[in-house]
């Protein structure tokens, strides 16, 4: 029971996908401007990264691995998850549209987070058994939620902050990242 | 080589099998009327309306919240079609029917002075500062927008030449032809 629960700590703090790994970044800068949608964005992320890795493993150990054709796995991975993606699309679409609105652009774009290929990738490399896959890809996520969250609160409290007009926006969000990283790195102090 | 050629046509098919019940199983009524008046617009997408794309903009005349004169590329007919459909009275004598246009820079007027470049919404300029600037006309929508800040009036609107892919012949009887003409003469 330990062992899972520090998979999942590890994978959120220590592992954290955005701030240690770099992966998923665009999202990371491109919904951190608003709480709400900044809180829809990890929700799907967290249930589409969570559908895939189990989706991703049960395809290598049933399909790739017996017939021996692993080098299809990029590519048999993406047909995966993006018929992942476009399914949660459609349940966010039918179940709250006002989700969907303040997600727009970023639902389609979850396929191109390169987050959720790399964790299902990750998860192949470091051999992960089933219920191990599903929590390092839950706790990825969480951590990604985490993370944009706080980035996000951040971000929000800078726009009112007076800076002058070359920091304003994006430069000065970059940095904040860069601290934010930073500060991450701390938490391998706990593995 | 049969194998994987196989495994992965059936994962794909299985895939767009479910992916085809979920489209069924949770399809979203939107609202009939923005079908119907999307289907009335031209369908090019191209946003001169400022809307994005002709959805955005069927949307927003469904909620009253856009004059239904406010797409250029489709004239008069549109605007006839839309205030049937909507059953309003609408002035037509404002409305000319726009051919398509694009920015051109004037070259012996163009100081360089980007400012037209800083405006563009789709990138369509390009220039650097001290540099004649010019139009990409794959990416210019018409939007008008460089030719407000251009402080030597370098930018002016203009139908699109056309090119030998573009030409054709003018219908019998068809309404543009002048429009047609003038550009083949200019």
């Amino acid at each position: 029971m330990s062992e899972y629960l520090l998979l999942l700590l590890g994978a959120a703090l220590v592992n954290n996908v955005v701030l240690v790994k770099f992966l998923g970044l665009c999202p990371f800068m491109g919904v951190s401007k608003k709480m709400d949608g900044a809180l829809g964005m990890g929700m799907a992320t967290t249930f589409v990264l969570t559908l895939t890795t189990a989706a991703t493993w049960l395809l290598e150990h049933w399909l790739l691995a017996p017939l021996g054709i692993q080098y299809l796995r990029i590519l048999a991975f993406i047909l995966v998850i993006a018929a992942v993606v476009q399914f949660t699309e459609m349940v966010i679409r039918k179940s709250s549209p006002a989700l969907y609105q303040v997600l727009g652009i970023y639902l389609p774009l979850i396929t191109t987070n390169c987050a959720v290929l790399g964790l299902a990738i990750l998860n192949v490399q470091e051999k992960h058994a089933f219920v191990e896959s599903l929590l390092y890809g839950f706790g990825s996520a969480l951590g990604f939620t985490l993370v944009l969250l706080l980035f996000t609160g951040l971000r929000e409290r800078l726009a009112l902050a007076q800076m002058s007009d070359m920091l304003a926006g994006a430069p000065i969000g970059f940095i904040t990242a860069g601290l934010l990283s930073l500060a991450f790195m701390g938490f391998a102090g706990l593995a | 080589m049969i194998v994987p050629i196989l495994s992965l046509t059936v994962l794909g098919v299985v895939l767009g099998l479910i992916l085809g019940l979920a489209a069924r199983y949770f399809k979203v009524e939107g609202n009939p009327l923005v079908d119907e008046l999307e289907a009335l617009l031209p369908g090019s997408q191209c946003g001169q309306c400022g809307y994005p794309g002709c959805t955005g903009a069927a949307q927003a005349l469904a909620d009253g919240t856009a004059p239904l004169t406010l797409c250029p590329p489709g004239g008069r007919a549109v605007v006839a079609a839309l205030a049937a459909k909507l059953g309003v009275e609408v002035d037509l004598s404002g409305v000319q029917d726009a051919v398509p246009s694009i920015a051109d820079v004037r070259e012996e007027l163009c100081i360089g002075c980007t400012r037209c470049y800083k405006v563009c919404p789709t990138d369509a300029i390009l220039g650097a500062a001290k540099h004649i600037h010019a139009v990409f006309k794959e990416a210019c929508t018409a939007c008008g927008s460089c030719v407000d800040v251009c402080p030597t009036e370098a930018i002016l609107l203009r139908q699109v030449p056309p090119t030998l892919q573009s030409w054709s012949w003018v219908k019998p009887g068809s309404q543009p032809l002048a429009a047609n003409e003038g550009a083949l003469a200019a």
